[in-house]
């Protein structure tokens, strides 16, 4: 009876161990597949906004992902709803898209109609407006405007400046 | 120690140490195979002899292959394709294996279905099928991603997107699954581990696990007719050879898969030589591209049917389809309540669901790989609500059923 009482203690010692020793291991094989930190402080792109065309689509890279920046013309201003025009990033007089150009459905890179003033998914069919909104499913979500700050007039993506968390107040970010 | 006596062959000499003259008894010669099953029951071996055939090419390609996203395609598509001799035969072996292995495991399963092997007492035979099938799955997709073309990016993109969960917005999951916030370095080396080492362990512990399950139940057959295998062995041993129901695995049985198997071989060398294309998207002989989707992404072919499920609903019940999809036909030996282990002719209206859904998966997987526009999405989203809708109502149907 002592004996075995012993052993029970002996295993439970060791359980205790093993348990503890585990817990250790799967942490550190979380922050093995966390992103290295070189991959994270590249994530800074910083792009001149004063060359840009009205109604043409310039695609920049920040963090491996196309990001749409879109100079609206006067007119698209002028169609806009409140909604649309909260998405807005004004620099001096003018409105500009900015968004990752990714579709929120699966992740495809949706195509610019300059024509339309709308964005076509190509892989399942989903359609944007010139704001970034969803106007036909399957995508259940508007084109997410990333953490953005202006200086002058330019814009660098990756840092938070007064007009994103302004925009993020209003709730146009989720 | 035990007693060891002087060996008179080499054999003998094994025999002693390693005890291989029962080993070979109890997994060869005396391991009874019913005499009524016919060729379908050969696709195991099929199987076997594929993954083999699988292993062995991929040993030759990774003595070239570089896991490097500035490297990988050139690897492949140059280095292997152009310079090593040979390395095209390899290259195009393991391709077409890859494509190949998933038809033969369709009628593996479809005939397990068809004949009730997945009934009482088989149901881990089942089961451990159909974990073999999700790691084959996740074999396959990983790698697809390797020569790092515009598909293997956007596969990989989509794919892992799908675990941000829908509207849970799972980002960071995403993020830390690729270890990038879009696929890269990380998210190839990592793929390159689970391709080249992890599954592949984790795939051959299965199939052992899988022969295994086979043992005390034993494989079914033809008229799902139950055997006292002990009686038929008696039988066959005291020489009444005609008279038993049943016949060794080896070299009897063997013999005729090894037929089968080698009929397989003139089809698959067929498509190796004259088709291999057949295995290979044209959109991945371009380079991957961050910043340029391809106008229609789909799978390969064997993965179409399910992605079909997932892309004519909207995003949340989507996924919640596609994983329905996924788990469903692990519950197959539990859904099916009759008693009959039959084949699905005899079974009245569980041969009618059986064809259905066959020829469902076939629609979804042509749907699957047509535009998701007009009517392919109408056709696309009939299809999927009948596959949910086949196995809500399995239980029902086959509650019904008069023992046969
Ligand atoms: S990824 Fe855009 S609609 Fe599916």
């Amino acid at each position: 009876m002592a004996d075995s009482s012993r052993r029970d203690f002996m295993g439970k010692v060791f359980g205790g161990w093993a348990a503890l020793g585990g817990l250790g291991a799967l942490y550190a094989a979380k922050k093995t597949w966390d992103p290295l930190p070189s991959v994270k402080a590249a994530g800074f792109t910083k792009v001149d906004l004063s060359a840009a065309e009205p109604n043409v689509l310039n695609v920049e890279k920040w963090r491996g992902k196309p990001i749409f920046i879109l100079k609206k013309t006067p007119e698209m201003v002028a169609k806009q709803s409140e909604e649309e025009t909260a998405r807005d990033v004004v620099v001096g007089k003018d409105h500009f898209l900015v968004c990752i150009g990714l579709c929120t459905h699966l992740g495809c890179i949706p195509a610019y109609r300059p024509d339309r003033h709308d964005f076509k998914c190509a892989c399942h069919g989903g359609e944007f407006d010139v704001s970034g909104i969803n106007t036909l499913p399957p995508p259940p979500s508007p084109m997410v405007i990333p953490p953005f700050k202006i200086e002058g007039t330019t814009i660098v993506l990756g840092e938070e400046g007064p007009e994103y968390k302004k925009m993020k107040e209003a709730g146009v970010i989720a | 120690m035990a007693h060891f006596e002087k060996a008179h062959s080499l054999e003998e000499w094994l025999d002693q140490r390693l005890a291989i003259k029962t080993l070979r008894r109890v997994l060869a010669e005396e391991y009874w195979i019913p005499k009524n099953i016919n060729f379908l029951w050969a696709m195991g071996m099929v199987l076997a002899f594929t993954f083999g055939i699988l292993v062995v090419s991929g040993i030759f390609l990774l003595m070239y292959y570089q896991p490097n996203v500035d490297l990988a395609f050139d690897s492949v598509n140059y280095t292997i394709m152009q310079e090593v001799e040979f390395g095209w035969l390899w290259r195009h072996m393991h391709a077409v294996a890859a494509s190949v292995v998933f038809l033969i495991i369709y009628i593996h399963m479809f005939t397990g279905i068809y004949y009730g092997s997945y009934k009482k007492g088989r149901e881990l035979i089942w089961i451990s099928g159909m974990l073999l099938f999700v790691s084959f799955s996740a074999e396959a997709f990983s790698g697809y991603m390797l020569p790092w073309g515009q598909m293997s990016y956007w596969a990989g993109m989509v794919i892992t997107n799908l675990f941000s969960l829908g509207s849970l917005e799972l980002n960071g999951l995403v993020e830390w699954i690729r270890g990038d916030y879009v696929p890269g370095q990380a998210f190839l080396t990592r793929f390159f581990m689970l391709h080249v080492f992890l599954l592949p362990l984790v795939i051959m512990a299965l199939i052992g696990l899988h022969f295994g399950t086979l043992r005390i139940p034993h494989v079914n057959n033809q008229d799902g007719e139950e055997i006292d295998f002990d009686e038929e062995a008696k039988k066959y041993l005291a020489g009444k050879t005609k008279e038993a129901k049943v016949i060794r695995f080896a070299n009897d049985f063997l013999s005729k898969d090894m037929f089968v198997v080698s009929i397989f071989l003139i089809f698959y060398f067929y498509l190796v030589f004259w088709h291999f294309d057949f295995a290979m998207d044209p959109i991945n002989f371009d380079p991957a591209d961050g910043l340029k989707t391809p106008p229609h992404i789909y799978p390969e072919w064997y993965f179409l049917w399910s992605y079909e499920i997932l892309r004519p609903f909207p995003k949340d019940p989507g996924l919640v389809a596609f994983g329905f999809a996924q788990v469903i036909f692990f519950l197959l030996p539990f859904l099916d309540k009759s008693p009959n282990v039959a084949p699905a002719s005899r079974r009245g209206i569980f041969a009618v669901w059986f064809w259905v859904l066959l020829l469902d998966m076939i629609v979804l997987t042509v749907m699957g790989k047509l535009p998701p526009q007009g009517i392919y999405s109408t056709i696309g989203l009939v299809a999927a609500v009948v596959f949910i809708a086949l196995w809500i109502l399995l239980p029902f149907i086959t509650k019904k059923e008069k023992a046969v």
